[in-house]
């Protein structure tokens, strides 16, 4: 199990065990993190499990690929740190993984 | 006003499972009406994942989104259904005849016997981009569409957005313009190559104005827009700015339907599990936008609530008339129906 670390825009900490080849999405959704929709279930097609990368983690969590970075496009408040968490693949390498929710999705 | 266009069944709603209701309904010889918001059927199957693939079709190991919708529109092809896209039902009505008028943001009415909300996770909608106070600008001076391009005539607009809808608007709007500028967070574009190609020749020659950034605030009083700022990493620099077209995607709403008297369950509507009937007689809801204990949001989940929906829709249709439960393996007259026999 990884840890990971959602704050809400509240700055609400909710720390989740994920499992390994999941993605940060499903651990979002699973401890219901207030503030991610993923309205299309994982699909990198809605941009609603949009989070901030905590600048620590940004290296080990990686780059978006083209077509996250199309879909992120259509997110609110875009920063440098902006990634879909449905993108992201939970490994041992993310353990302690702080990432932040925006404000809205939509 | 148009004229009143009468049918058995309006279904709000063109995505899978309001597609399935058109077979299961043709089948007692209902005739249905299509509503949707989107220019096509398929819904969020359309919308959201044309290309994935749906692994939890029954009989479909793996089947894309547009896969399944043309398959679907196929089997409903023999009954004839009738679609209206592009337009979003506003206002459902019981007449004191006890038919229903469901009406259009176009202004069209259709009279039914019966109303099925077929409308998923609500009506798609432009998405509104962050900018502090946007919303006193809308329908003014901020547009997500162009309906009317003279609206556009004469004018400095700014354009927000790296997708189709946003080049291929800047592209056509520019020659009528006063000054056309297009703003994108990246240098990268979702667009069709050849529209940002053609896009950079405008901006070469002086007649189109890009902008690496974001919008981070707006200008005027009234509705009525007269500056922007635009937000780069290193600088903010401020345009003269009199229309805004920002173009950020679609998200879902539930939309006009929260005002139709349904009793609602944390924005989804309550049904009874028998029937798919709502609180209000007559109105069905099925898909993922009803609620039932037990209830999983899946594709198979709203074919098997079409299928029961119908047989209570045949009775509020047909009142008096037996409903006899046929199978289309074996029933001549559901055959012929089918026209394959």
């Amino acid at each position: 199990m990884t840890k990971i670390t959602f704050v809400t825009f509240d700055g609400v900490r909710i720390d989740t065990d994920a499992e390994n080849g999941s993605t940060v999405m499903e651990s979002a959704i699973r401890n219901a993190v207030p503030g991610i929709d993923a309205e299309c279930g994982g699909a990198c097609a809605c941009a609603t499990c949009h989070v901030y990368i905590a600048d620590a983690w940004k290296d080990a969590a990686g780059e978006p690929e083209a077509m996250e970075e199309d879909m992120l496009d259509f997110a609110y408040d875009v920063r440098p740190s902006s990634r879909l968490s449905c993108q992201i693949r939970v490994s041992n390498e993310l353990d302690g993984l702080v990432v932040h929710v925006p404000e809205r999705q939509a | 006003m148009s004229e009143i266009v009468k049918t058995d069944v309006v279904i709000i709603g063109a995505g899978p499972v309001g597609l399935f209701a058109v077979f299961e309904l043709g089948l007692y010889d209902l005739k249905c009406h299509l509503i949707d918001i989107l220019d096509r059927p398929g819904g969020q199957c359309a919308e959201l994942y044309p290309e994935k693939p749906i692994y939890d079709i029954p009989a479909w190991p793996e089947i894309s989104g547009q896969g399944l919708t043309d398959r679907l529109m196929e089997q409903i092809k023999p009954f004839a259904p009738q679609f209206h896209f592009n337009r979003m039902v506003t206002r459902l009505e019981r007449q004191a005849y006890g038919q229903f008028h469901v009406e259009t943001d176009e202004g069209e009415i259709f009279e039914a016997k019966v109303v099925v909300i077929a409308a998923g996770g609500g009506s798609f909608q432009p998405k509104r981009p962050p900018v502090p106070g946007i919303e006193a600008f809308e329908g003014k001076s901020v547009f997500y569409s162009v309906r009317r391009m003279e609206e556009f005539r004469d004018q400095d607009v700014l354009i927000v957005g790296g997708g189709d809808s946003a080049l291929d608007w800047a592209l056509n709007l520019q020659p009528i313009t006063r000054s056309l500028t297009v703003v994108h967070r990246r240098a990268e574009f979702r667009a069709a190559p050849d529209s940002v190609k053609k896009m950079f020749e405008l901006v070469e020659s002086g007649s189109v104005r890009f902008e690496l950034g974001q919008v981070s605030g707006l200008k005027g009083e009234d509705g009525v827009l007269t500056g922007a700022t635009i937000k780069s990493a290193d600088s903010e620099i401020e345009l003269p700015v009199t229309r805004l077209l920002p173009f950020f995607g679609l998200t879902m709403k539930l939309g006009p339907i929260a005002d139709w008297g349904l009793n609602l369950h944390e924005n989804l509507i309550p049904v009874s599990v028998e029937t798919f009937e709502t609180s209000q007689p007559g109105i069905f809801a099925i898909g993922d936008i009803n609620w039932y204990p037990g209830k999983l949001k899946l594709i198979l989940s709203g074919f098997h609530e079409a299928a029961l929906m119908t047989q209570a829709a045949k009775r509020i249709v047909s009142p008096g008339e037996r409903v006899v439960f046929q199978y289309t393996t074996s029933s001549t007259s559901l055959q012929k129906k089918l026209g394959v026999n």
